[in-house]
């Protein structure tokens, strides 16, 4: 049968016109096997709503595309094996010189695949940018309020997308076997054998046999290009279908509720401009690979567990973990009924743990302070939620006074410091830092609120000075229109929570640690504009 | 299926020792003959040679400038003083190493002295050196021979990965050492300065003697420093070659910083 | 004072002004007020030039195709590099060359691609923006009647709920049935080895010479001079193939040997014999988590681990006078063969590397 003349069956869903061409009947065609219209018809018209930190996520989708394309590339020609070969290759200083296979082919890429050196770069590059733009993704989630319901989940999975990106970049550094990544396996080898009862067991198991062994590069390959790449192509699915079930957030605006979401549709615009983003973000990926190196192996040399470099520090997601390690003070070992409790290890490993819980549990433990169980998809802004906006740069502090530590000896050569002296303030603002980012953050907030307040009840300082005819001297304000006094007045405002007995008339413990809680969270507050207060302001100006 | 082993393989661990042993015992010999062996067995200093034609004349302008630059600090008969070390028996080397990278004269007390601008002419450092060479035997300053570059580089990116490495980087960046202190960064330092401070070990850096790296293995040493410096970087700029942390900066500054810059524009109304 | 429902019902009776929702939700401690100044609506849309002059939405068109068309140059350019510049063996200039135009052309390709559809997308096609209504995200009350409904239906159907004992052995089948994959997991390691007793021996036998890494040439006491640093691994490592173990011996068996000035050495009485003339041998695997403590500062005797900043003063039996380490490092004892060479006295008296369970 000839398709294109053909007229269609009757198939009344999808019409197909009898003028189109070869696109006609190729779109028919298809339809007729997958429904495909459907999906056309659902998604095709979508909006989006129009904001620059709306395409933070998608940095991080597209730097996982750029993973995913440059390391097939490479696992076309690299070799995951701790055999050992003499390397031949095109590097003179490591010429005959006993090293990994992986090792060996690693060199091999760079020196002798034509492009292989920019797909490595490429391949690196993109994976720190994939965890360096989840990072920012989520602090413009959490900065916002995005994570509140109904988004809850969509922030664990992003979460756990988070950890996963940084098991993918552990494991992918540690695969060329060279100097850099062999003694950070060896700091993964103490700190496991650090952790009670199974440590020293698990740290046999992984290594297979002792350390280092000659199957953890083949085994962290396993989960460096299969499994840890599978989940995370599960969990990025599974949180883009949630965000076209949700629908995506909007910042308020004239016109906008909670209840529609304003912005361009998926065709054609959002599909030009996303798509084209993916190219632009491939683009500058492309172009710090063609300028700057990374990892460059062949300065390391394959590993031995002798030498070792100044500076040695893991890539910048690890940082942190590499960090409190460092910050830890000295003679933590413990010895209790005849076993060794490695607290310079484990209470660094408990303090990142309970970090990385808070961080997790974050949406659920303001729903509970709040109570509230409305769904919201109108973005605050970050001063409008003060007590959250203080807590989230004590928590980027805590999180930069470790990344900080990590390069404690590059902070003490660079900046002629003492070693000691830069470890000694960097435990001190681990815990004071914190506290000082909280207070400051908290009341610029608040200060913030006031002066937005002051907008739009009185309008923008003009700088214009006046003398009224009693001799006093004003400053006019210009007014600000409705819609932009829109944006200023239009937030969520909550009290702290006032303790009642229950039924029963009992308070619980847990109703305590509540309305504790929300009092911290909500005390001090601005009320929103009324309605009232903007009329009287009005007629007091006029 | 292994590579085949090159030439230069003959040091590597797999080939049996009696390569690497054959060639140093043979150093050893030579060394011995032609009477530039350092007299290992003295425990307190590591070689014993001394320069074979010294004239009276530089070695009494080296006395007049130690008195005159040194001796206040070093004592006038090398014997040092609370401020600073004993130079008996420290050699030309030294000298050479610590004048001629202008770390000596030293302008103000600190965690160790930094190199800067070289205060003395050639000849001055010279005199200098053969005063202090003069007086006890020393290290001697390395013979052109041993500093031309065109050693084992091989052999030496593994000597220096192994000895050097952990305070120098193996980029040869430097790195940091306790209290304020650090290892200095390799790149652009004159040949004989890296085989002087070897022999030397000046200030904290220990002593690489004769016996534990061979006058051909800094041969080797320095080459593998040299090819480094002399080659360009494959990947492109290395960012001060400071591993990750530069990485991870770069990237979250220039590389997060212009996609924003980018994401900006992009959602921006066109007007 | 706010207070919600957790006291009583869960569903306080929301303000009217949360309206749209299918069903009410708690409005928790938030404050609903009741003369919020209202939603002004949509502003005026405010037309770009290139919908009002034609000529300026000529040039944003020519703009974009240039774009196109320069992206297609990138991608020649690409193509043209990888062929006109290849890598010549043992020349690190070609691979630079190679790395930079390949990767600038496809950079070209990339930008311009992308920056043309962006372009595009913005100063040409229809700039209107459009309106979605939202629904809650939870079902319809007779969606959620129907899924009830459903997992009743499969309830009574199967029994699920009435046969509790075959509900019950399913479920402890269910429990059982990974369990194997945890046995099978102890493979990854090879069996008849005790990592226990692996950690608490080195290579290092009484007799065994100290020797240089990676040469595995002897040293003589009379070599190791005041002031320098031997990187040492016992001489009989160096004939241990890769695939015999060499790695793993070394990890644990790599010493570091100084020699000080005998008064400048602080030695307990029972280590009194453990050190020769002044010489000192100390594991080098940093007692913390394991990276090697290379760095020696002659002058005062302090040992510096690179990863952690851990310091070991070797005067006084490598104590911990800072960073994270806990114990010091241990200590091999040394004393020298009729020729000279320095040999050890026996093992290490405990186990070298980072603390582990068993240790005590």
């Amino acid at each position: 049968m000839n398709t294109v003349t053909a007229p269609a069956e009757p198939k009344p869903a999808v019409p197909v016109k009898k003028s189109g061409g070869f696109t006609a009947a190729a779109s028919n065609y298809i339809d007729e096997r997958t429904s495909i219209s459907t999906a056309v018809k659902e998604l095709g018209r979508k909006i989006f709503p129009d904001h620059w930190s709306f395409l933070l996520g998608e940095v991080a989708l597209y730097s996982f595309v750029i993973i995913l394309l440059s390391g097939t590339f490479l696992t076309f020609f690299f070799q995951a094996s701790m055999a050992e070969v003499h390397y031949e290759g095109s590097y003179v200083p490591l010429k005959g010189i006993e090293m990994s296979a992986a090792m060996a082919s690693t060199m091999d890429i760079s020196f002798d695949v034509r492009g292989g050196l920019l797909m490595r770069q490429v391949h690196h590059w993109a994976a720190l940018l994939f965890v360096a733009s989840i990072g920012l993704h989520m602090l413009r989630i959490f900065f916002t309020g995005a994570f509140r319901k109904p988004r809850e989940l969509n922030w664990v999975i992003g979460f756990i997308l988070f950890i996963l990106a940084m098991a993918e970049g552990f494991t992918g550094y540690s695969l060329p076997d060279d100097l850099l990544s062999g003694n950070g396996l060896r700091i993964i080898d103490g700190m496991v054998k650090g952790i009670p009862l199974i440590g020293t067991w698990t740290s046999f198991l992984l290594f297979g046999g002792e350390f280092p062994g000659t199957d953890i590069v083949g085994r962290l390959y396993s989960l460096h290009i299969l499994l840890l790449p599978a989940i995370i192509l599960v969990l990025i699915a599974l949180h883009l279908l949630f965000v076209v079930v949700h629908k995506h957030t909007q910042y308020s605006g004239p016109g906008r509720t909670q209840q529609n979401v304003v912005g361009y549709p998926v065709l054609p615009v959002y599909a030009a401009k996303a798509g084209g983003f993916f190219f632009i973000v491939f683009g500058v990926v492309m172009v710090i690979a063609s300028l700057f190196s990374i990892n460059p192996i062949w300065n390391y040399g394959p590993y031995d567990p002798s030498p070792v470099s100044a500076g040695t520090q893991p890539d910048w997601y690890i940082g942190f973990a590499d960090g409190i390690l460092r910050l830890a003070p000295p003679h933590l070992d413990v010895v209790l009924f005849d076993h060794t409790f490695s607290f310079g290890i484990l209470i660094p490993l408990g303090l990142v743990g309970l970090f990385i819980m808070l961080v997790l549990f974050y949406p659920f433990i303001e729903a509970w302070i709040t109570g509230d169980k409305r769904e919201h998809h109108i973005l605050d802004r970050p001063r409008n939620a003060a007590t959250r906006t203080a807590i989230g740069a004590a928590g980027v502090t805590f999180y930069a006074v470790l990344w900080a530590a990590a390069s404690s000896d590059l902070i003490a050569t660079h900046f002629k410091l003492t070693m000691e002296g830069v470890i000694h303030t960097l435990q001190v603002m681990l815990f004071a830092g914190p506290v000082i980012a909280y207070f400051i953050a908290k009341r610029t907030c608040l200060a913030l609120q006031k002066k937005d307040r002051s907008i739009a009840l009185h309008g923008y300082e003009s700088g214009r000075i006046v003398r009224l005819p009693g001799g006093e001297y004003i400053e006019v304000h210009e007014p600000v229109d409705d819609f932009e006094r829109w944006k200023l007045v239009s937030h969520e405002s909550y009290q702290p929570l006032m303790i009642r007995p229950d039924s029963r008339g009992r308070i619980t413990v847990a109703q305590r640690v509540r309305a504790g809680l929300s009092r911290w969270f909500f005390e001090d507050r601005i009320d929103p504009i009324t309605r009232a207060e903007l009329e009287s302001s009005h007629s007091n100006h006029h | 299926m292994p590579r085949t082993p090159s030439p230069s393989a003959g040091k590597s661990r797999k080939q049996g020792r009696r390569g690497p042993l054959a060639t140093i015992s043979l150093l050893a010999v030579g060394l011995l003959f032609t009477g530039g062996a350092y007299a290992a067995f003295s425990t307190s200093t590591a070689s014993a040679e001394t320069p074979a034609a010294v004239s009276a004349a530089s070695v009494e302008d080296g006395k007049k400038l130690f008195q005159a630059n040194c001796a206040s600090c070093h004592g006038l008969a090398l014997e040092g003083t609370e401020n600073a070390p004993s130079l008996i028996g420290v050699g030309a080397a030294a000298v050479d190493f610590q004048v001629g990278t202008g770390r000596m004269p030293m302008q103000a007390h600190g965690p160790q002295a930094p190199d800067k601008p070289v205060q003395f002419t050639e000849d001055q450092i010279q005199s200098l050196a053969q005063y202090v060479a003069s007086t006890a035997p020393g290290p001697a300053i390395p013979d052109e021979s041993l500093l031309d570059g065109e050693g084992d580089v091989a052999n030496g990116a593994e000597l220096f990965r192994i000895n050097c490495a952990m305070c120098h980087n193996v980029a040869g960046a430097g790195g940091a050492l306790t209290e304020g202190k650090w290892a200095p960064g390799l790149s652009g330092v004159d040949p004989a300065h890296i085989y002087e401070a070897m022999v030397t070990g000046p200030q904290n850096m220990p002593v690489f003697n004769d016996t534990n790296l061979t006058p051909e293995d800094k041969r080797d040493v320095i080459s593998a420093l040299k090819f480094m410096e002399n080659s360009p970087a494959p990947g492109g700029n290395q960012l001060g070659s400071l591993g990750p942390v530069a990485e991870g900066l770069f990237l979250w500054i220039f590389g997060l910083g212009s996609i924003v810059a980018i994401t900006v524009w992009i959602t921006a109304r066109s007007n | 004072m706010a207070q919600d429902g957790n006291s009583g019902t869960d569903i306080a009776a929301a303000d009217s002004s949360n309206t749209g929702h299918g069903t009410e939700h708690a409005v928790g401690t938030a404050v609903v007020a009741r003369d919020a100044i209202e939603n002004p609506g949509f502003p005026p849309h405010r037309h770009r030039v290139t919908d009002l002059d034609p000529k300026k939405e000529k040039q944003a068109e020519r703009t974009v195709y240039t774009l196109f068309y320069l992206s297609i140059v990138g991608s020649v350019w690409a193509i043209a590099a990888y062929m006109a510049f290849p890598i010549v063996p043992e020349d690190i200039a070609s691979v630079r060359t190679n790395n930079l135009l390949i990767g600038l052309g496809l950079a070209l390709a990339l930008l311009a691609l992308g920056i043309g559809a962006v372009h595009w997308g913005k100063a040409l096609m229809h700039d209107e923006e459009g309106i979605d209504m939202r629904h809650p995200v939870r079902g319809t009350e007779d969606t959620r009647a129907r899924a009830v409904e459903i997992f009743d239906q499969a309830n009574r159907e199967s029994g699920f709920g009435r046969r509790s004992l075959i509900r019950n052995s399913l479920i402890g089948a269910l429990i059982a049935f990974p369990l194997p994959a945890v046995v099978l997991f102890r493979g990854l390691a090879p069996e008849g080895q005790n990592p226990v007793d692996l950690l608490k021996h080195t290579m290092w036998e009484a007799g065994d010479k100290l020797a240089r890494d990676p040469s595995g040439l002897p040293i003589k006491a009379s070599d190791v001079t005041i002031g320098s640093v031997f990187h040492v691994i016992p001489e009989k490592l160096a004939s241990v193939g890769h695939s015999e173990g060499y790695l793993e011996e070394k990890a644990k068996a790599i010493v570091l040997l100084m020699r000080l000035k005998p008064e400048d050495l602080i030695e307990d009485e029972d280590r009194k014999g453990w050190s020769y003339d002044g010489i000192v041998a100390y594991s080098k695997v940093c007692t913390h988590v394991g990276c090697p403590v290379a760095l020696y500062e002659q002058q005062t005797h302090h040992l510096l681990c690179p990863c952690h900043q851990s310091q070991f003063d070797v005067t006084n039996h490598c104590a911990v006078i800072f960073g994270p380490a806990a114990r010091p490092l241990p200590q091999l004892p040394i004393a020298i063969d009729d020729e000279g060479y320095l040999i050890a006295q026996s093992d290490f008296k405990e186990p070298v590397g980072p603390s582990f369970w068993e240790r005590h």
